[in-house]
C-alpha cells in the first residue's frame, strides 16, 4: 500500500489510496487481474452502500469518500476487464459488445475521457500514465492511458510507468476529485501539465500514425459474422449483479450543471441551420466514395424489385439522398410515390389516399384501410402493366411504427406489382416486424452506411437543445385571438394568467369550469354559463385550450402551451 | 429537393403517359453494367427458367406433402355434410344437432407458410365439396360484428358469380344486404342459403356445373376457415360459436381451425360450455423440418438442377431456417436470391443449364469468355496438371479451350450424376447407426461432403467401423436399400456399382444355406488332431498359442469376409465419387459460393452496422486520420462518432452541459487549436450547433432520448459501453 500525498489546486492536502493489487497491476499481466475480478463483486456492493450513507460530498468525510470511490472505480475496472480482453482479442463490434450490461458510471468520466482524448490528436490509443508527485489532482488527472514507451518520448520531468495495463483500469485508478464543488468546470482545472503534454505529443503525431490495418480489418471481418459461441464469453455473474446494482439506486450521478451556464445562448432552428451550412464537411471525399459504391447497386435493385423482393436500406447516415438519386435516375419514367416516414404527421391514410386518389385515380371513400388495400390489390392484379414504386424514407418513423400501420404496409408490399424501397435508422427498428410481417415485406437488406447528416430527418424533431421559441404557437394564438371579441380575449387572458400563477405547481391540472365561470362573472366577462361554454367551444375548435375530466368528474381547462410562450403572449397583449 | 416539405409527407410522381411507354424491362436491369448484353440476356433467361421450375416444383411438392392430411380432412367434411342431409328426421342427429363439426389442423409455428396450405385447401374444397368456403384471419376480425360481416360478405360474394342472372331477385338479401350493417346477421345468411341451395338444386341437374364435382350434395356445407386461431380474441370466437350453434339446424356450418402451436389451445381459448358445442377432429400436418428435408431433397440433392450451392451457402440457408424462422418459404427465397446473384455476377453461368444448351453456349464463346474460363481457379489448376504441350495449347488456342470446356462440362454433369446416388447410398447406410456419426439428415452429409474429403474425417471412420459390426440381417437390409437408391441412376458407373451390390446381396443370401454345413465341418476338423499327439509342456504351449492366433484370424467367418468386401466396395465408391466439387474443373460455373452476400441480404445486423460505423469510422471511411486501434476513435472522427463515444462513458442520464463541454474539448483539439489560448475548449456557436446536430442524430438513431427527470439531461437507451 502506498498512500501518496499530493497538493491540490486549492492547496488542501489530498490523501489518495492505492490498493495493493493496483500496484500489482503494474507488474502482472492483465489476465491475472481479470481472474481476480470475480472475487471483487462483494466489495462493490458494500462499498456502494457505504457511499450512499455518506451522502455525496460530505466535506467532513471527504477523504474517506474519495478512498471509497477509488476503490469502487478500481473494482469497476476489474469488472469490465474480462469484457475488454474479449473485445480486444476478437473484434470491434460483435454481438457481445453491442449488447452488454450496464456498468456503473462515474459522474465526470466523460470529461476525463474528453480531455484525455483531446490530448492525442489523430490518435487515441494507448497512453502513459504520468504519476508525478507534484501533479495536481485535477478531475482528469488520472485519465491517461499507458503508451508504449518506444512510441512516445516523454518529457524528462515525468516519471513513467510503462505497462500493458489497459487504460480503463488506469483511468479509474485515480478517482474524481470530489473536493471540487459539483459544479466545477473541468476544463479550467485542467492543469498546465496537460498542455505541455499536448505539445510533446503533437510533434509525435506523424510517427504515431503507424497503420494498424490488421487490427481493424480483423474487426471488420467479424462484422458480418454472428459471434461464434467459443469467442463469446458467458456473461459472468458479477455482471449480472452489477446490473442490479446499477439499477437499485434511483440516484443519478450526474452533475447539476445546466445549459444556462453557457455563454452562448440557446440556438434557434434558423441559426442552427445557418451555422451548419457554413460548416466545412469533413471526410467529404471518403463519404462521396462510400456513397458512390452504393449507387452502383441501382440497376441491381431494380432487378430485384422486379423479381418480387423489396429493398430495405440500413446503416448510419441519412439515406434520403441515395434514395432520391435512385428515384431520379431509375424511376423518372415510372409511377412512383415517395413517403417521408420521419414527417411528424404522416399517416397511413394519407399514403393510401395518395395511391388510390392520385395514382389509381379512384373516386370514392373507404370504410377502413383494409378495404382500401384490398381495392389497390384488386386494381393492380387486373392491370398487370401498372407497376407502382413506393419509396419510404424511414419506414420506422415515429408515425409509421404502429403495428397496424406496418401490417398495412406489409400488405401493400406483398402486392406483386407494388415495389417497395425503404430505409431504417433506429437501432431497434427491426423489432417492429414479426415473422409474418417479415414474410409479407420480403426484404432484401442492403447496408448503405453514408455518414451523411440527418439534417432533414431531425429538422422536425423538438430537440432539447434547440430553443423552443414557440414562435408558431405564439403567432397562432395572437392570430386567433385578434379575431375575437374583447370579452373572449378577456376570458382567455383570465385562464392564461391563472395558469401562469400555477406554472410551478406540478400537480396543477387546470382550472375547473365552475371556478372559471365564477371568475369570469366577477370580471363581468360573461353573464351565463352558456355563453362561457360557447366561448370555450370556440377556443377548443381552434385548439387554444384543452379540457380534461378530473377524477371527480369535473371539467378542467388547460392551455396546451408552455409557460414561456404564454408569458410572451401576455406581454405582447399588454403592449397592444 | 422535390420530396421535402414541411406540410406534406407523401409525394406522387406520375410521368406523362407518353413517356410511360418506354419503361425498361426487367432484363434490361440485368444486362445493365454488363459489357456483353447478349450473353447477359441469355443468362437472365436461363435464370428465369430455372426459377420458374424451382417455383413450380416446390408448389407441387407442397401439394403432395399436404395431400394426405387434406384428403382426410376432405373426407371428414364430406361425411359431415352427408350427415346433415340425413339429420332432418333422425333422432340421434337432432341430439347432436347443436354440435358444429370442426377440424383442428395443426400446421406448425411458421404462420406465413400456412397461407399456401389454406389456399390449396379452400380451392380443393370448392372444387369437390362445396362452393361455400370462407377463410378469415384474426387481424380483420377484432370484434364479433367484423367477423360476422367478413363471413357473410365472403360467402355471398363468392356466390355472386354463380347466380349472376338472378341477382335481381335475390339481390335484396345478397348484394346490397351485406353492404348494410343492419342485415349483418346469421339469419340473413340462412335465408340466403336456402335460396341459394334451391337455385343450386334447380340448376345442377340441368346444366352440369363445371366447377363442382359430381358428388355434390343437395345441401353443401358452409365451411369457415379460421386461419390463425391463436390470434383470435377468445371473446369473439366464443360468441361466434355460440351464435352459430343456434343456427346449425338450418345451416350446415363447419369450422376449420388453423393451429400453430398445439391442439390444447382450443381448450385454453374456449370454456367447456363453448367447446362442448364443437365436435373436433384433429389433423396433423407434416412438420416444417420434414418439409424442408423434402425440398432440399428435390431441389438441391439432385442432378436435375444444374444450379448448385456450395456447402457454406447451404449452411447459411439451413441455419437461417433452423435458428430464425422455420420457414420453407424463406428458404426458397434464399435460393432464389442465390440463383439471381449467381447468374448476375458470374458471366460464365451461361453454361449452367442443361447439357445440350451448355455445349452450344460453350461453342459460341467469344474471346472474352474464353479468357474468363482461363481465369477460373479450377481451370487453372486443371491446366497445371496437364503436360507442357497441352498447357501451351490451352493458354493460346481459343478453339481448343472451347472443346476442353465442353468436355469438362460433360464431366461435371457426370460427376453430379454419380455423386448424388452415392451420397444417398452412404446416407442410407449410416443414418441408422447409433449416435449418427454422419448426421441424421442427408443435407448434413451433403454439406460435409461438399467441404472436404469425407473419407478423411473421423466421423466417417467411426461410421465405417460401426458398419463393420452390423449384423447380417441389418446389413442386408441396408444394402438392399442402397441398391434401390442406385437403381434409378442412369450412368454406367452406377449400374456397375449396382450390379456389384446385388451380387453381394445374393451372396449373403446363399450364405444362409452354406454356413450351417461349412461352419460345422471347419469347427470339428481343426482343434482335435494336433492335441492327440504326445507332447511336452513347451510344445503344448506353443501349439496352443498358435491355435489361438489361428482362431483369431479364422474368426473371419464367410459372412465377415463378405461384409468386409462389400464395405470395401462402398468405401471405394465414396472415395471415387464423393470428392468435393472444388476439385472439379469448371465447378464455378454451377456453384454459387458467396455465403456472405446471402447472409448480409437475408439476415442482416443493422444495429451492429450502426455501432461499427459509430465506433470504427475507419472501417467505412478508410481515411488515414481515422486509423486507430480497436476500442478507440480518433478525435477527428465525424461529430456523431465523437458524441457517441463520449456518451458511452455515462450512466443512465447524461448531463447535456457536461457532454457539450467534453465535446468541445475534443473538437478543439482536433482543430489543432493552441491549447494555451484562452478560448481553448470553449463553446462557440459553431461547435454548439454541431453538437446539437450530432445529439439530435443520436436521438434519431435511438441511443438517447430526452427526459424530464432532471433539467438539461437526456437518458441513455443502451447498456454498457464498448
Amino acid at each position: 500500500m502506498s498512500p501518496q500525498k499530493r497538493s491540490g489546486a486549492s492547496a488542501a492536502l489530498d490523501v489518495r489510496f492505492v490498493a495493493d493489487s493496483d500496484v500489482l497491476d503494474h507488474i502482472v499481466d492483465k489476465q491475472d487481474v481479470a481472474k481476480a475480478s470475480k472475487s471483487s463483486v462483494q466489495t462493490l456492493v458494500t462499498l456502494n452502500k457505504k457511499r450512499l450513507q455518506n451522502g455525496p460530498c460530505d466535506p467532513g468525510e471527504e477523504d474517506e469518500t474519495e478512498e471509497n470511490l477509488n476503490e469502487q472505480n478500481y473494482v469497476n475496472s476489474l469488472g469490465t476487464e474480462a469484457e475488454d480482453g474479449a473485445e480486444n482479442g476478437t473484434a470491434a463490434t460483435t454481438g457481445s459488445s453491442v449488447f452488454t450490461f450496464h456498468t456503473t458510471k462515474r459522474s465526470n468520466k466523460m470529461a476525463q475521457m474528453a480531455s484525455e482524448w483531446a490530448r492525442t490528436p489523430g490518435k487515441s490509443v494507448t497512453f502513459n500514465a504520468p504519476e508525478s508527485p507534484e501533479e495536481t489532482p485535477s478531475p482528469s488527472r488520472g485519465s491517461k492511458r499507458p503508451v508504449t514507451q518506444n512510441k512516445t518520448p516523454q518529457k524528462g520531468k515525468k516519471v513513467q510507468f510503462v505497462s500493458n495495463t489497459p487504460h480503463r483500469l488506469r483511468k479509474r485508478l485515480t478517482g474524481p476529485n470530489l473536493k471540487s464543488e459539483s459544479d466545477s468546470d473541468f476544463s479550467s482545472s485542467n492543469s498546465e501539465e496537460e498542455d505541455q503534454e499536448e505539445e510533446g505529443e503533437k510533434k509525435l503525431e506523424p510517427q504515431l500514425k503507424t497503420p494498424r490495418k490488421s487490427a481493424t480489418s480483423a474487426s471488420a471481418a467479424a462484422l458480418y459474422k454472428t459471434p461464434s459461441k467459443k469467442s463469446k464469453k458467458a456473461p459472468e455473474p458479477n455482471l449480472v449483479e452489477e446490473y442490479f446494482e446499477a439499477h437499485s439506486s434511483s440516484k443519478v450521478l450526474t452533475s447539476d450543471r445546466t445549459l444556462q451556464k453557457l455563454q452562448t445562448p440557446r440556438l434557434d432552428r434558423d441559426t442552427l441551420l445557418r451555422l451548419l451550412d457554413g460548416k466545412p464537411s469533413c471526410y467529404s471525399s471518403e463519404i462521396d466514395r462510400l456513397n458512390k459504391t452504393h449507387e452502383k447497386h441501382f440497376s441491381k435493385w431494380m432487378l430485384q424489385l422486379d423479381l418480387g423482393f423489396n429493398i430495405l436500406l440500413y446503416g448510419l447516415g441519412s439515406k434520403k439522398n441515395l434514395l432520391e438519386k435512385f428515384r431520379t435516375s431509375m424511376l423518372s419514367d415510372i409511377v412512383h410515390l415517395v413517403v417521408n416516414g420521419f414527417f411528424p404527421s404522416i399517416t397511413l391514410k394519407s399514403i393510401l389516399n395518395s395511391i388510390t386518389g392520385e395514382i389509381l385515380e379512384h373516386e370514392g371513400n373507404f370504410r377502413n384501410p383494409i378495404d382500401q388495400i384490398e381495392l389497390i390489390g384488386k386494381i393492380l392484379k387486373e392491370d398487370t402493366d401498372t407497376h407502382i414504386y413506393l419509396i419510404i424514407h424511414n419506414i420506422d418513423g415515429p408515425m409509421l411504427r404502429g403495428e397496424k400501420t406496418q401490417q398495412a404496409l406489409g400488405q401493400l408490399a406483398s402486392i406483386p406489382n407494388m415495389h417497395l424501397l425503404a430505409s431504417i435508422d433506429h437501432i431497434n427498428a427491426p423489432l417492429v416486424w414479426d415473422q409474418s410481417k417479415m414474410s409479407m415485406f420480403n426484404w432484401l437488406w442492403y447496408e448503405t452506411t453514408s455518414y451523411l447528416p440527418y439534417t432533414e430527418e431531425t429538422s422536425y424533431e423538438n430537440s432539447l437543445l434547440v430553443q423552443q421559441t414557440g414562435a408558431l404557437a405564439l403567432s397562432s394564438l395572437t392570430h386567433v385571438l385578434r379575431s375575437l371579441t374583447p370579452n373572449a380575449r378577456g376570458i382567455f387572458r383570465l385562464l392564461a394568467e391563472f395558469q401562469l400563477e400555477h406554472k410551478d405547481d406540478p400537480s396543477y391540472t387546470g382550472l375547473s369550469f365552475q371556478d372559471f365561470y365564477q371568475r369570469c362573472r366577477e370580471a363581468f366577462l360573461v353573464n351565463s354559463d352558456i355563453t362561457l361554454r360557447t366561448q370555450l367551444t370556440e377556443f377548443r375548435d381552434h385548439k387554444l385550450i384543452r379540457t380534461k375530466k378530473g377524477v371527480d368528474g369535473v371539467e378542467y381547462l388547460l392551455i396546451p402551451v408552455d409557460a414561456g410562450t404564454l408569458t410572451d403572449f401576455l406581454e405582447k397583449e399588454d403592449v397592444e | 429537393m422535390a420530396t421535402s416539405s414541411v406540410s406534406k409527407g407523401c409525394f406522387v410522381f406520375k410521368p406523362s403517359s407518353k413517356k410511360r411507354k418506354r419503361v425498361p424491362r426487367v432484363e434490361d436491369y440485368f444486362t445493365e453494367g454488363n459489357d456483353d448484353a447478349k450473353s447477359a440476356k441469355l443468362r437472365f433467361n436461363i435464370c428465369q427458367e430455372l426459377w420458374e421450375k424451382i417455383k413450380s416444383d416446390t408448389e407441387t411438392l407442397q401439394e403432395e406433402l399436404n395431400k394426405k392430411t387434406l384428403d382426410s380432412l376432405l373426407e371428414l367434411i364430406r361425411k359431415c355434410a352427408s350427415g346433415f342431409q340425413l339429420k332432418a328426421n333422425d333422432w340421434a342427429g337432432l341430439m347432436r344437432a347443436s354440435e358444429i363439426p370442426t377440424a383442428a389442423l395443426v400446421l406448425g409455428v411458421n404462420v406465413p407458410d400456412h397461407d399456401v396450405t389454406f389456399q390449396g385447401l379452400s380451392e380443393l374444397l370448392q372444387q369437390s365439396v362445396t362452393p361455400f368456403v370462407v377463410s378469415v384471419q384474426a387481424k380483420e376480425c377484432t370484434a364479433l360484428k367484423h367477423l360476422m360481416q367478413k363471413v357473410l360478405e365472403r360467402i355471398m360474394g363468392v356466390d355472386v358469380p354463380l347466380n349472376e342472372e338472378d341477382e335481381g331477385q335475390s339481390g335484396s338479401c345478397s348484394v346490397p344486404g351485406n353492404r348494410k350493417r343492419a342485415r349483418c346477421s346469421l339469419s340473413s345468411l340462412c335465408e340466403w342459403y336456402q335460396m341459394a341451395v334451391k337455385k343450386f338444386a334447380a340448376r345442377s341437374p340441368g346444366k352440369k356445373c363445371s366447377s363442382l364435382g359430381k358428388d355434390v350434395l343437395p345441401y353443401p356445407p358452409v365451411v369457415i376457415i379460421f386461419k390463425d386461431l391463436e390470434a383470435f380474441s377468445p371473446r369473439v370466437l366464443q360468441d361466434f360459436i355460440l351464435i352459430c350453434s343456434r343456427y346449425i339446424q338450418q345451416l350446415p356450418l363447419m369450422f376449420i381451425f388453423g393451429i400453430a402451436t398445439s391442439p390444447s389451445t382450443i381448450q385454453h381459448m374456449l370454456p367447456h360450455s363453448v367447446s362442448s358445442l364443437l365436435c373436433i377432429e384433429l389433423f396433423q400436418s407434416l412438420s416444417c423440418t420434414q418439409h424442408l428435408a423434402t425440398v432440399i431433397d428435390q431441389l438441391v440433392l439432385t442432378p436435375k438442377f444444374p444450379f448448385k450451392l456450395t456447402g457454406k451457402v447451404l449452411q447459411v440457408l439451413v441455419s437461417i431456417f433452423l435458428y430464425h424462422d422455420f420457414s420453407v418459404r424463406n428458404f426458397i427465397k434464399g435460393l432464389q436470391l442465390a440463383l439471381v446473384e449467381h447468374f448476375h455476377s458470374q458471366p460464365l453461368s451461361v453454361l449452367c443449364c442443361c447439357k445440350k444448351e451448355a455445349v452450344d453456349h460453350a461453342q459460341q464463346f467469344i474471346h472474352q469468355d474464353v479468357e474468363r474460363v482461363r481465369q477460373l481457379p479450377s481451370f487453372m489448376r486443371y491446366v497445371e496438371n496437364q503436360d507442357a504441350e497441352e498447357q501451351v495449347k490451352l493458354l493460346t488456342n481459343d478453339d481448343h479451350v472451347k472443346e476442353v470446356c465442353q468436355k469438362l462440362i460433360k464431366n461435371l454433369r457426370k460427376y453430379h450424376k454419380n455423386y448424388h446416388p452415392v451420397l444417398r447410398c452412404l446416407h442410407s447406410l449410416t443414418s441408422s447407426l447409433p449416435k449418427y456419426p454422419l448426421g441424421k439428415q442427408v443435407r448434413e452429409l451433403h454439406i460435409s461432403c461438399l467441404e472436404k474429403n469425407i473419407w478423411e474425417t473421423e466421423e466417417y471412420n467411426t461410421a465405417m467401423q460401426l458398419l463393420r459390426m452390423l449384423a447380417k440381417d441389418e446389413l442386408v437390409a441396408a444394402l438392399q436399400n442402397c441398391a434401390d437408391l442406385l437403381r434409378p441412376a442412369k450412368s454406367e458407373k452406377m449400374k456397375e456399382a449396382l450390379q456389384q451390390l446385388e451380387d453381394y446381396i445374393t451372396k449373403f443370401d446363399k450364405l444362409d444355406q452354406l454356413s450351417s454345413e461349412d461352419l460345422m465341418e471347419e469347427e470339428v476338423t481343426s482343434p482335435g488332431k494336433d492335441l492327440q499327439k504326445k507332447t511336452d509342456l513347451f510344445q503344448l504351449q506353443k501349439t496352443l498359442l498358435e491355435m489361438r492366433e489361428s482362431r483369431r484370424s479364422k474368426k473371419m467367418t464367410p459372412f465377415e469376409v463378405l461384409r468386409n468386401q462389400v464395405l470395401d466396395i462402398v468405401d471405394q465408391l465414396v472415395r471415387t465419387y464423393l470428392i468435393p466439387p472444388e476439385t472439379q474443373p469448371m465447378n464455378e460455373v454451377c456453384y454459387y459460393s458467396s455465403s456472405g452476400v446471402l447472409r448480409r441480404h437475408l439476415n442482416a445486423t443493422p444495429r451492429t452496422s450502426i455501432q461499427t460505423a459509430l465506433s470504427h469510422p475507419y472501417y467505412y471511411l478508410q481515411h488515414e486520420g481515422l486509423q486507430t486501434d480497436t476500442g478507440s476513435i480518433s478525435n477527428t472522427a465525424p461529430d456523431i462518432c465523437v458524441v457517441y463515444k463520449l456518451h458511452l462513458e455515462c450512466g443512465r442520464l447524461i448531463n447535456l452541459f457536461d457532454w457539450l463541454e467534453a465535446y468541445c474539448t475534443v473538437v478543439s483539439a482536433a482543430e489543432g487549436k493552441d491549447p494555451d489560448s484562452p478560448d481553448y475548449g470553449k463553446v462557440d456557436e459553431l461547435k454548439h450547433a454541431r453538437f446539437i446536430q450530432a445529439v439530435s442524430e443520436l436521438e434519431f438513431v435511438g441511443f438517447v432520448k430526452s427526459t424530464k427527470q432532471k433539467t438539461d439531461h437526456v437518458a441513455r437507451l443502451t447498456w454498457g459501453g464498448c
